[in-house]
């Protein structure tokens, strides 16, 4: 890769960033279908089956009227994954503006609703902009030049917890928690399940909340962590979920968990944080590949945990500073 | 399966012979007025003493907990796409004046309010609660909207807590979540749930580390 390369121009990154958004607003990932129609087919309570086919025929004229799927517009936020080799035209200060334009008139021209206020005096920009809102994240790939663009819409006020658990509560206590998170938000359908779970393991509190919402965001149904006993505790959480005895809406039936997804991170050695991530039925995502020579590609899985971003410990150990010299 | 559940059409203002024979469950759809109104509108009528935008009571008997999904276009006119309900137990305590003032007869929103509610609140004003579905059916609901009549507040309360007065056709699904008198389809599912969660629960200890307001009774209701 030459060190010349072209940059990616700002309108470019403007452009995506409202095509993602729109794409999000109104076009169900088929990931996410996918499991809902399994689900709506398999469902015994009668009144959760009704709820999951009145949301597979919601979904069809989302996109037949070209309307956003939920008014809820939840709380739309981007994430950046930057090649380490990719330039941007006025660099990442442009890219937050340009995302924030964006994101203002997709809002206006979806229309999606201006869910967006300022927490004490309650002002709205009508816009979906404001402090701190869209929030950005961002996160690098190693030998690539282009930026990735991801926005979700996530419902903003059910279906999430946090609590700091202690290695001797083991996976019982993380099941315990999983559990009570989805039995408070589940009753009357508050987390609009069935949803994607997301559970983030470990790190400071912080990370833990992080994480576990990118889990619930940012990985397709179907997909599995690498590290296979994670993987196993992922599916198990799954079927726990689903034996809870209740549906869609919280009526009788078991429809409640779509995939569970689990992102870890190393943590104080005396406590094992954890928090709970309701991805709900309008399970909003999409994503954009710029690339420097002027292409965008769209797709609907972030592809954001990496290899790279799952990577563990560093090349450094004591002693071996002499032995390369 | 949901062949079963009977769908019932109705037009508004509903009558009380209307109401009385809707039965938990029952999938409804609405023609007619309503109007959306939550916190933003509450506070100002029942808390600031303003006169309603409009005389309700003459208008529509049907109150939406909405915000829907909005613009307004450069010539003044309106752009819905998607309405959705917002969580409505959290204008539990506006409803008591809320019904002396509007006469609203029926309540739309998500997740329903208690059971209590419904009986000390509810059943005086001869009212019903309907849920809507999901609670993300934000398009089906959309297409039911044939007219903005008007958006009452705007300036003042913001596209999600204006008062929107809309004129709707087949405007659901939405299902019949309590009666005249006073039940909860709500409750009445949870109870069923309830009986399998302390099987689930076996065996999984509690935390070592405790938190205020901690309970084990898991059939408890967390709202109102
Ligand atoms: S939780 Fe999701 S489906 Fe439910 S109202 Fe909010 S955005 Fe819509």
């Amino acid at each position: 890769m030459s060190t010349s390369a072209a940059v990616i121009k700002a309108d470019a990154v403007e452009q995506a960033a409202y095509d993602v958004m729109v794409k999000a607003g109104i076009e169900i990932p088929d990931d996410y279908l996918g499991g809902i129609q399994a689900m709506a087919d398999t469902e015994e309570g009668d009144l959760s089956a009704f709820v999951l086919r009145a949301m597979l025929e919601n979904y069809e004229a989302a996109k037949q009227d070209r309307r956003a799927m939920c008014a809820d517009t939840g709380v739309p936020r981007f994430y950046v994954k930057y090649g380490n080799e990719a330039g941007v035209e006025g660099g990442p200060v442009a890219v937050e503006h340009r995302i924030r334009r964006a994101t203002a008139r997709a809002t206006h021209e979806v229309p999606l609703r201006p869910n967006r206020v300022h927490p004490l005096s309650r002002r709205d920009n009508d816009n979906n902009v404001g402090i701190n809102a869209p929030e950005i994240e961002y996160s690098f790939e190693p030998d690539a030049d282009w930026v990735d663009i991801t926005t979700v819409h996530k419902g903003g006020l059910f279906g999430t917890d946090y609590r700091m658990l202690f290695p001797a509560d083991g996976i019982d206590g993380i099941k315990r928690f999983y559990l009570d998170t989805l039995v408070a938000f589940g009753k009357r359908g508050l987390a609009c399940q069935p949803a994607i779970v997301g559970i983030g393991l470990g790190g400071s509190k912080d990370t833990s909340v992080v994480l576990g919402k990118q889990a619930a965001c940012l990985r397709t149904v179907g997909d599995r962590n690498p590290d296979p006993e994670i993987a196993a505790l992922e599916l198990e959480l799954k079927e726990i979920g689903n034996s809870i005895g209740m549906g869609a809406m919280g009526f009788v039936g078991s429809s409640m968990v779509v995939d569970c997804h689990i992102e870890v991170g190393y943590t104080h050695t005396g406590g094992m944080p954890m928090s709970v991530h309701c991805f709900c039925l309008s399970s909003r995502r999409a994503t954009a590949r710029l690339f420097p020579d002027g292409r965008i590609e769209y797709r609907t899985d972030p592809q954001w945990f990496t290899p790279y971003l799952r990577r563990d410990s560093v090349d450094w150990a004591p002693g071996r500073m002499e032995a390369a010299e | 399966m949901s062949g079963m559940l009977k769908e019932v059409r109705l037009k508004t203002p509903v009558r009380d012979e209307d109401l009385r024979r809707l039965e938990l469950g029952n999938v409804v759809y609405l023609d007619g007025l309503i109007y959306t109104g939550r916190e933003g509108v509450y506070k100002r009528v029942l808390q600031e003493g303003m006169d309603p935008p409009e005389d309700l009571r003459a208008l529509t008997n049907v109150n939406f907990h909405c915000s829907p999904a909005a613009s307004v276009n450069a010539d003044g006119s309106f752009n819905v796409g998607a309405v959705t309900a917002t969580a409505s137990f959290r204008f539990s305590k506006w409803l008591p004046q809320w019904f002396e003032v509007s006469g609203a007869k029926v309540i739309i929103g998500k997740g329903g309010m208690s059971e209590a509610d419904y009986r000390s609140v509810f059943v005086p004003a001869r009212a019903v609660y309907l849920t809507t579905v999901g609670y993300g059916t934000g398009a089906l609901l959309g297409r039911g909207i044939r007219k903005v009549r008007a958006a009452h507040w705007l300036d003042d309360l913001g596209i999600a807590q204006a008062m929107w007065v809309l004129e709707v056709e087949k405007f659901g699904p939405l299902l019949v979540e309590s009666d005249l008198d006073g039940n909860s389809l709500f409750e009445r599912q949870n109870r069923i749930v309830n009986q399998g969660l302390a099987r689930l629960y076996e065996g999984l200890k509690p935390p070592s580390l405790s938190r205020y307001g901690e309970t084990d009774d898991r059939g408890e209701e967390l709202i109102g």
